[in-house]
């Protein structure tokens, strides 16, 4: 790790403040892909901003048909939280699946919606939820928000403050999980609103989290898993790597989206 | 086997060691630290094959807290040799192997990626990996060659110029011109192509080592993790520094899991020790994770073409196997014997097999070098046999038992044609308990089950034998090694009549405090508790040639049970004179020392302390002291051998195998501890799945860069990718030492893959599967239902 | 620019300066000799540098020390009872045999305390799926489960 100048705000004021004024400053918050890197020597920060001092970013609230999460919040709390598991299991399902344990003792949703990796579990969940993520200056829409791999709306120096998730009819997220890191290999978010209107987000298969139209228009006519399964995803749409190839994990969206269904039916 | 003491031979006590490490007060080497010590970082080299045309260190030695940088030029200067081989192999004619220099840090040229470079000294370890940084090298870089069943063809790249098509050796064994011959004539001939996949150890703990030089002693003390210090010390004295042996004293404290890879001597130790004096400062190294990945050698990689020939009835007449196999960029301290002499001498498996010609090609390429990793050439060898005959059953439609117990070694000793006579054995034991075991008459009921949920199961069978307890140092030697393979121990009684008894095998997880103990408490017929077991160190232990293949207790244990033998040879003595009997009228049992058919005795700590406070004692016959040491070299290898049943349920949706149930029935012959014991089974076995459905070391065919160089592309079997294991012994006991032990650490890695992929492989044979690489990963899986179903 | 630390380790409490680049189990094991915490690897994965921080599980490999600051941090020397005796976890290892060469051991050992205080009577499924972030070289994971089960058991 290379040196680096280590800040601890108490709100988030002071600590946009000092990430206005810090050049190569970053938000640290659990770490558990920052520190990663940097012990790696993969980022060189010149500061690092700790976000644990600031209580106002944690935290679980029901507001009407609404669950708001604060960025903050460890991945192991949303899974145990008996409002997120009564309004939204599939979100609970899928926090309970990052990484193991003792990530999820540490990382949190805002560290890893701004990190936004292509194998990452919850950017599938905010895209297909249809989440706001409320910032320290604005509101985004999911769809605004990931922009690419490892790319985000956000701005220099901006903070995410927590993402408001709408509750869902029902919802299922099926992962399948990479033997290696564990991250997904391809996971497969899907939603039903209260009006029928059905999203389906992806991750693990290309450069970042996407919506599937073919599997939205065939869910919206038939919500069955067998509708879901029956779609053929194109190849080009995916990456190949050493784990899979670009044709497996075509496939893997259809079974893995046939599987959400079926959890979010059961 | 009597158990004639609590915690004696056949019992389980629970490990001695175990309080330390649960209390987190092990001792492994990066835990130690010394007075004014310093740390030293590697750079290594980014590239699979470069020329070195320039190192500029000059503003690193600049850089805050430096206290030494050292390149290959520093090392050739100080008359610094190459890291040495171990074991000679003659070529098919009569040639030696290639041996290419292998400098400790890369002299002109580097050779894989990972390759050591140069070595930054510092105040801190920031310290020496910030100024590393500031290392300037000029390369050049050059084609890389890495796929070991294509570097030989013509035009690839030279690894190294005395191997212009990177071939080391082609070593043949066995009978060529009779396998050929039985071929011509077989009913039928099953043939499989395929890859033994290339694995890295990961033993958990990284690799670590201390170097101190003493100026006032001149002398050396290294702490390291390693397998052998005796070896290390041998090798990397005579071989490569020039140093008397007896100014360096090698420790190995706990030691964090090895596996084989640390067996060898590295550079990394070697050039801290050298440096240590340079410095004149205490030198700790220890190695990161990304580092092991590129630096620890790695195991298998072979591509091999073997056929089996049979009669009409299923008998086997003959077997030819062609393996190239690769041995890195050089070869590792064992690398060249692993592909070979531990290899093809196995291909009798646990068949009659009249005929077996095997023929290996030692392939260079600039890759990390490939040495032993846990059972080291049987298991690429048992792959070959079992999965041939797993094939062969299914072509010809014999049941996989049946085919398996038609062709079993049923007398012993028996000579196989591939040099190597086993005891004792049997076969059918071992398959008939893991048939019963594994229910596999309820077999089809549980395959019909899972379709209808939509899963394959499927079951396979292998049936290994495994050469341990190596080695008589005579047939090594005769073979190539450089070394004599024979074990030490020294049994010191107290005056008090506790023992402590030092061994040259070293345990890095095997549990020798405890299990030699037991044997020990046992002979001695004294509380285990009075048992001390001490290893890992050349400055206590009077010699050792350290812990692998399956030989600690075999052949370390028997030196034990010899020093035994001196001691209550010597004890027999004393109490003749303290009973005023004569020597030959004393017997030794159960502790006590007793005039025969009398009822005079004394206890062993009565004569332990008339050894050692001599007042009634007869010295003029007899000196003072209990404490004999005995080296024991044995007459055969052990051959551990047995029955593994796999069990397993594919998902062809996503091709995800689930192992639902595993049973091995393996003959180690007699057992002194079995709760050690079964945990050595379980942990091979993990390995050996790990093997057949998760781990695989990949390279860049064109580049040479490790694509798998982290553990987010390496998998590592995890508790939820294995089952609980169903393990069950048969005895008979090994005929040639005095505790009946053939070895059992490294069986379960040995046994299992052929089971699993065969496993596998017959749950997918009604969609026309016939053959499964390794890993199975379900990617793998899946693409081999697509193939199969087109 | 050295900071300043203080939280609880072990139930002491700990006050140093650290270059904020130090890692939770740097601090650990070279300031505080607690070297039965251990490192495994460098990305995040193997667990064996696991402890509590605030009665969780997590790994001290993965965060900066001065990310601690005010926690209470329980390591694998800490865990046994102040009389020596072993806690019932460490006890079920050593009876179960759970341990071979021990590296893995302080690390698995706390994260087998957390697992079964989130949920005291778990399956063998859960316990295996409860235990994905440890990796152990030498036990094949049969006999940790068995401990697991063992100390849950209560047994
Ligand atoms: C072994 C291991 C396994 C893992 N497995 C998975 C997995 O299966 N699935 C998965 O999805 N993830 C996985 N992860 C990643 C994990 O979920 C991380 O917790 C997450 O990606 C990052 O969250 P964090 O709180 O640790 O963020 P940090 O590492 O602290 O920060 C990550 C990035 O986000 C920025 N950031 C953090 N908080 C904010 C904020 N509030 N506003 C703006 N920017 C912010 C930081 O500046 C940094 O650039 C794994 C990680 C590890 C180490
Ligand atoms: S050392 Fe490997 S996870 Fe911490
Ligand atoms: S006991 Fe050795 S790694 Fe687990």
């Amino acid at each position: 790790m290379y040196a680096f100048q280590y800040h601890r705000p108490g709100n988030i004021g002071e600590a946009t403040a000092l990430l206005g004024k810090l050049g190569e400053g970053k938000a640290l918050a659990g770490g558990q892909t920052l520190i990663a890197a940097m012990k790696l020597r993969l980022a060189q920060p010149s500061d690092l901003v700790d976000l644990g001092g600031i209580a106002e970013l944690s935290g679980i609230r029901a507001d009407g048909d609404v669950l708001v999460i604060g960025a903050l919040t460890r991945h192991a709390d949303v899974a145990a939280s008996a409002d997120v598991g009564k309004r939204i299991p599939a979100l609970a399902q899928l926090a309970g699946g990052i990484g193991d344990r003792q990530v999820r003792a540490v990382g949190t949703l805002g560290g890893s919606i701004a990190n936004n990796d292509p194998a990452a579990d919850y950017p599938a969940g905010v895209l297909g939820l249809g989440a706001t993520v409320v910032t320290s200056q604005r509101s985004l829409a999911a769809d605004e928000f990931f922009t690419g791999l490892y790319e985000t709306a956000l701005k220099p120096g901006e903070l995410i403050k927590s993402v408001s998730f709408p509750v869902p009819k029902r919802a299922g997220y099926a992962k399948f999980a990479n033997p290696a890191s564990r991250f997904a290999l391809i996971g497969v978010f899907v939603s039903q609103a209260a009006n029928g209107t059905v999203r389906v987000a992806v991750t693990g298969a290309g450069n970042g989290v996407f919506r599937s139209a073919e599997l939205e228009k065939a869910l919206t006519a038939n919500f069955t898993a067998a509708a879901a399964a029956a779609v053929r995803i194109s190849a080009d749409s995916c990456n190949g790597d050493i784990h899979a190839s670009p044709e497996y994990r075509a496939h893997l969206v259809s079974v893995m989206a046939g599987r959400a269904v079926a959890a979010a039916l059961a | 086997m009597g158990e004639n003491i609590p915690n004696g031979i056949g019992a389980s006590p629970r490990r001695k060691e175990d309080q330390r490490f649960l209390t987190g007060a092990g001792n492994y080497t990066d835990d130690i630290n010394l007075q004014g010590q310093t740390y030293a970082y590697f750079l290594r080299s980014p590239h699979a094959s470069a020329a070195i045309k320039k190192i500029d260190t000059k503003a690193a030695a600049a850089a805050p807290g430096v206290v030494g940088i050292f390149t290959g030029a520093d090392l050739a200067e100080a008359k610094v040799g190459g890291l040495p081989c171990g074991w000679l192999i003659t070529d098919v004619n009569g040639q030696p192997m290639k041996e290419p220099p292998h400098p400790p840090l890369a002299q002109g040229k580097v050779n894989h990626v990972g390759d050591q470079v140069a070595v930054v000294i510092a105040e801190t370890y920031f310290q020496a990996k910030d100024a590393a940084e500031l290392i300037e090298v000029d390369y050049e870089v050059l084609d890389a060659v890495a796929d070991v069943a294509t570097a030989t063809q013509p035009g690839k790249p030279a690894v190294h110029d005395i191997a212009p098509d990177n071939v080391c050796y082609v070593w043949g064994h066995g009978d060529k011109a009779a396998v050929d011959k039985a071929f011509t004539g077989a009913a039928h001939v099953t043939t499989l192509e395929f890859r033994n996949n290339r694995l890295i150890p990961n033993a958990i703990e990284p690799r670590a080592a201390i170097a101190q030089y003493s100026r006032s002693e001149d002398s050396y003390t290294l702490h390291v993790a390693n397998q052998n210090p005796h070896v290390e010390r041998l090798l990397m004295t005579a071989f490569v520094l020039g140093l008397p042996e007896h100014k360096v004293r090698v420790i190995a404290p706990d030691v964090g899991g090895g596996f084989g890879s640390k067996i060898f001597l590295y550079a990394e130790e070697t050039v801290i020790t050298w440096a240590a004096k340079r410095v004149n400062r205490p030198i700790k190294w220890t190695c990161e994770r990304s580092e092991s990945f590129m630096s620890d050698a790695h195991g298998r990689d072979h591509a091999t073409k073997a056929e089996l020939a049979l009669d009409k009835d299923g008998k086997f007449l003959a077997m030819r196997v062609h393996t190239k196999a690769n041995l890195g960029a050089y070869l590792s301290t064992f690398g060249s014997s692993v592909p070979t002499i531990l290899y093809a001498t196995l291909l009798a498996g646990q068949y009659a097999t009249p005929a077996i010609y095997a023929e290996v090609t030692g392939v260079f390429t600039n890759t990390v070098p490939v040495d032993a990793y846990r059972g080291a050439g049987r298991p690429e060898a048992t792959f070959v046999v079992e999965r041939l005959v797993s094939k062969a059953a299914l072509e010809m439609g014999i049941d996989q038992a049946e085919i398996r117990r038609r062709n079993f070694i049923k007398t012993f000793p028996y000579a196989t044609p591939v040099g190597l006579t086993y005891d004792t054995g049997n076969y059918e034991a071992t398959l008939a308990a893991a048939i019963k075991i594994a229910d596999v008459a309820g077999f089809p009921a549980r395959r019909d089950e899972a379709k209808k949920r939509g899963k394959l199961r499927g079951i396979g069978y292998s049936c290994y034998i495994e050469a341990c307890g190596l080695a008589p140092s005579n047939v090594a030697g005769a073979l190539g090694a450089r070394a004599g393979l024979f074990e030490s121990g020294e049994v010191r009684v107290h005056p008090t009549g506790s023992v402590t008894v030092f061994t040259g095998s070293h345990s890095h997880g095997q549990g020798h405090e405890t299990t030699f103990a037991q044997v020990v408490a046992e002979r001695l017929g004294i509380p285990f508790e009075n048992v001390d077991v001490v290893h890992g160190d050349t400055g206590r232990i009077p010699f050792g040639m350290g812990t692998y293949g399956s030989r600690s207790l075999a052949v370390g244990g028997t030196a034990i049970m010899k020093a035994i033998d001196k001691v209550v040879a010597k004890g027999k003595k004393i109490a003749a004179h303290l009973l005023e009997a004569s020597d030959s009228d004393i017997v030794f049992e159960n502790g006590n020392f007793k005039v025969a058919g009398t009822d005079k005795q004394v206890a062993f700590g009565q004569v332990a302390f008339a050894a050692y406070v001599p007042h009634n004692y007869p010295l003029d016959k007899l000196e003072p002291g209990l404490n004999e040491t005995a080296f024991y070299d044995p007459t055969n290898f052990t051959y551990p051998a047995g029955s593994h049943i796999c069990e397993v349920e594919v998902d062809p949706e996503t091709g995800v195998t689930k192992v639902v149930n595993y049973v091995a029935s393996d003959d180690f012959g007699n057992i002194i501890n079995p709760m050690i014991v079964e945990g050595q089974v379980h942990g091979g076995l993990a390995q050996g799945i790990g093997q057949a459905l998760l781990e695989q070391a990949v390279y860049d065919y064109e580049t040479g860069q490790l694509l798998s160089g982290s553990y987010s592309d390496y998998t590592m079997p995890r508790a939820d990718d294995v089952p609980s294991f169903k393990v069950d012994t048969q005895v008979t006991p090994c005929t040639h030492n005095p505790l009946g032990v053939k070895g059992c650490g490294e069986a379960g890695a040995i046994g299992s893959p052929p089971a699993v992929i065969s496993a596998i492989i017959d749950a997918l044979k009604d969609l026309g599967v016939r053959e499964m690489a390794m890993p199975a990963t379900p990617y793998r899986v899946w693409q081999t239902i697509q193939s199969a179903r087109a | 620019m050295n900071m300043k630390l203080s939280f609880k380790v072990n139930g002491k409490a700990v006050e140093a300066e650290v270059d904020p680049r130090t890692l939770l189990v740097q601090f650990l094991r070279d300031h505080l000799h607690l070297t039965g915490t251990h490192v495994g690897c460098d990305t995040g994965q193997c667990g064996a540098c696991t402890i509590h921080l605030n009665g969780r599980a997590v790994k001290s490999c993965n965060m900066l020390a001065l990310q601690a600051q005010g926690a209470e941090v329980t390591t694998i020397e800490g865990l046994a009872a102040p009389s020596g005796d072993m806690h019932p976890m460490q006890a079920a290892f050593k009876e179960c045999h759970g341990l071979q060469c021990g590296f893995c051991t302080p690390g698995m050992v706390m994260s087998a305390t957390a697992l079964l205080k989130e949920n005291p009577h778990p399956s063998e499924e859960q316990i295996r799926a409860g235990l994905d972030g440890n990796f152990c070289r030498c036990t094949g994971y049969h006999n940790i489960v068995k401990a697991v089960q063992t100390c849950a058991g209560g047994r």
